[in-house]
């Protein structure tokens, strides 16, 4: 099925693995990252009445995530369509 | 008229509206009654889900466990990040191989019935701990508001499930479920509005969380530290020193989201690749909408119920008991709320008993507060009218109702496809499926019933199970089966074995045996813990397990045959996932 544009196809899965890869990057620094264990370095660091951590921890995390699925959902259906895999 | 007039109108209103929905829509073929015939627009799904997902746990205790303080922010970002792994990892990709479950997939992918029949026990055991918890949660908010026995509340809802579940299916479901997420979020957001701008004049409960209380010139989240600091509590937003125990818990709630039946199989019922994934954008969108308001509703309404208890401030003397408004009555009639005059002056000492407080003259805590309460009570504590109790109630029904559906319809078609269909009698006809598919159903929500009735002494731990099998059998087998072709079927059902029983046998050892009392082997405490990480963070750990071994026994014997290299092919590629379906 895949075999007439299998270079094609190897390209479209690194495209996706790679944007996979930096999505988890973004998702693991705003939430283990900036909510959990770099927190002690942004205690002077306010976001209105809250410090950078307890902000990521319980706002800014869940922003990023929605952000995160959005900026895939839009990469990937557009990579769909540019390289020929679109439904 | 009477408060509990007030709430019949709302529940039962409510009661119509999913009844005439589920009228509405009947499953007329096991398409329909498994996946709601493929169809469903994503903004739809993604609203399905989020009242598939957020269960009486969320709605009620969720805002209870935040605001003990920062360290319970692991569940925001547990139950809100596993929607990332969600939509990039398992969601686009399931979608496109097209069938009905979850064991579908292990069971072709990995060509083999003892992997299918690990994950159906896996599903089984996951989804019907979890449905425990939702026909509690029903009960308990039908005995509050409806003024029921709590058996006669759990009949209730086992009676409306069944009317919708067992004729529409999952088409009935998707659509119940969207009515009662509006039900649930507007219960949930109105009396945060009405707080936060009581408390910081800020419309926005999520901005006033990080905005100035009006009554002290201070930002509300520093007022809060120095209230809980004066009674002898950690601070609101101190920091955690056991980092390492909250990233696992964080990362077991993520994979376990991700892991859950009931929420993955939401995805099939999407037209194509591209809805899956806006789909899950989509449903962490709707569910964020509660998720960032929960915090707000918990350091305000802590702030506010301090400030009940101590009028002149936590260092003045607290209120009498003589004088205590008629919540703090009506929620002592439930035993949610106790207290005990220990140093017999009239007043509510309410503060941390592990603080030493004597130069005070007291001797001891003398308010025990439910974490529920904080949700269920807030309106009457922010002194709102008496409709927006009614609404809290067809809330907190909605939101427990809604799980339980989607719950049961995931136990019933991993019994009546892959159980039978598949397993025992492949040549099924589709009307004899379809008519097994609503007597599992029936059978389901019978023992979920009895369960809710006579619920096993280890209520409070089954969610903890739920999301340690979902975070080490299902997440990781899933995600090899697609990121993966070298993985073959040994490999694949003894990483899930193995990932399953470490699991088990670390929550074992510290909650007892099945969660049997005084058969654990070491005392839950953090002491005990190895390398401090606690029972319910250890799904990561479990995961990584499943990963290693399915790996290293893959390695070592033959590679899977071409057929399934070209099944991973295929799912990996969108096109073709509309015919798909239609096998």
């Amino acid at each position: 099925m895949t075999d007439s544009h299998s270079g094609n196809a190897a390209a479209y899965w690194s495209a996706n693995l790679r944007l996979i890869i930096g999505s988890l990057i973004v998702w693991t620094l705003v939430s283990f990252g900036f909510g959990i264990l770099l927190r002690p370095l942004f205690m002077s660091v306010y976001i209105g009445g809250a410090d950078l951590g307890f902000w990521f921890a319980q706002q800014g995390s869940i922003l990023t995530f929605i952000v995160l699925i959005f900026f895939y959902a839009w990469r990937m259906n557009k990579l769909d369509k540019d390289m020929g895999f679109e439904e | 008229m009477s408060q509990f007039v007030i709430n019949l109108l709302f529940v039962g209103a409510s009661f119509l509206l999913y009844i005439g929905i589920a009228v509405w829509a009947r499953a007329g073929s096991t398409q329909e009654f498994y996946v709601a015939g493929g169809g469903v627009h994503p903004v739809a799904n993604g609203m399905a889900t989020a009242a598939d997902w957020m269960s009486a746990a969320s709605f009620i205790s969720m805002a209870g466990l935040i605001s003990t303080g920062y360290v319970n922010s692991s569940f925001l970002m547990g139950w809100t990040g596993g929607y990332v792994l969600l939509a990039m990892l398992l969601a686009p990709y399931l979608r496109k191989f097209g069938k009905f479950t979850v064991p579908d997939f292990i069971g072709d992918r990995f060509y083999s019935r003892h992997a299918r029949f690990m994950a159906v026990i896996c599903l089984i055991i996951a989804s019907t701990t979890y449905v425990i918890g939702q026909m509690a949660g029903a009960g308990i908010a039908f005995s509050r508001f409806l003024e029921v026995s709590n058996e006669a509340g759990i009949w209730i809802a086992a009676i409306i499930v069944f009317l919708y579940a067992v004729f529409g299916g999952m088409k009935g479901i998707t659509y119940t479920q969207v009515a009662q997420y509006v039900v649930l979020i507007v219960a949930y957001t109105i009396p945060a509005i009405f707080i936060s701008l009581q408390l910081t004049g800020n419309l926005i409960p999520s901005l006033g969380l990080i905005g100035t209380h009006v009554d002290s010139g201070m930002p509300l989240l520093q007022k809060l530290d120095e209230v809980v600091r004066a009674l002898g509590f950690q601070d609101y937003t101190a920091d955690v020193s056991n980092k390492l125990n909250m990233v696992l818990f964080t990362m077991s709630l993520m994979i376990g989201t991700a892991g859950l039946p009931h929420v993955i199989i939401r995805f099939f019922t999407v037209p194509k690749v591209a809805d899956a994934r806006w789909s899950a954008g989509w449903a962490l969108i709707f569910i964020a909408i509660l998720y960032l308001t929960a915090p707000a509703v918990a350091g305000m309404a802590r702030l506010n119920l301090l400030t009940t208890i101590y009028p002149e401030g936590p260092t003045a003397p607290a209120l009498e008991y003589a004088e205590r408004p008629s919540w703090i009555k009506t929620w002592e009639q439930t035993g949610l709320i106790k207290f005990e005059d220990k140093n017999s002056d009239g007043r509510i000492q309410f503060y941390n008993d592990q603080a030493d407080m004597s130069e005070r003259g007291w001797k001891g805590n003398e308010l025990t507060v439910n974490n529920d309460i904080l949700v269920l009570a807030n309106p009457e504590i922010a002194n709102l009218p008496g409709w927006v109790i009614g609404l809290i109630a067809a809330g907190a029904i909605a939101a427990a109702l809604s799980t339980a559906a989607g719950l049961l319809l995931a136990i019933s078609s991993a019994v009546s496809h892959d159980l039978l269909k598949t397993l025992i009698k492949p040549d099924i006809s589709e009307r004899n499926e379809l008519m097994a598919a609503r007597i599992s159903m029936a059978l389901a929500i019978g023992v979920a019933t009895y369960l809710g009735l006579n619920p096993p002494g280890f209520a409070a731990q089954v969610v903890a199970l739920a999301f340690g099998i979902a975070a080490a059998s299902i997440f990781p087998t899933l995600m090899m089966g697609i990121f993966s072709k070298r993985v073959n079927d040994k490999g694949a059902t003894l990483g899930m074995v193995a990932g399953l029983s470490i699991t088990l046998l670390y929550i074992f050892t510290y909650l007892g045996w099945f969660f049997i009392p005084g058969t654990n082997m070491l005392a839950n405490t953090p002491d005990n813990w190895i390398l401090g990480i606690s029972p319910l963070s250890f799904g990561a750990v479990g995961a990584l397990i499943n990963f290693g071994v399915a790996f290293a026994v893959s390695n070592a014997t033959e590679a899977p045959p071409q057929a399934i290299q070209d099944l991973v092919e295929s799912v990996r590629y969108p096109k073709g996932a509309g015919a798909a379906l239609d096998h």
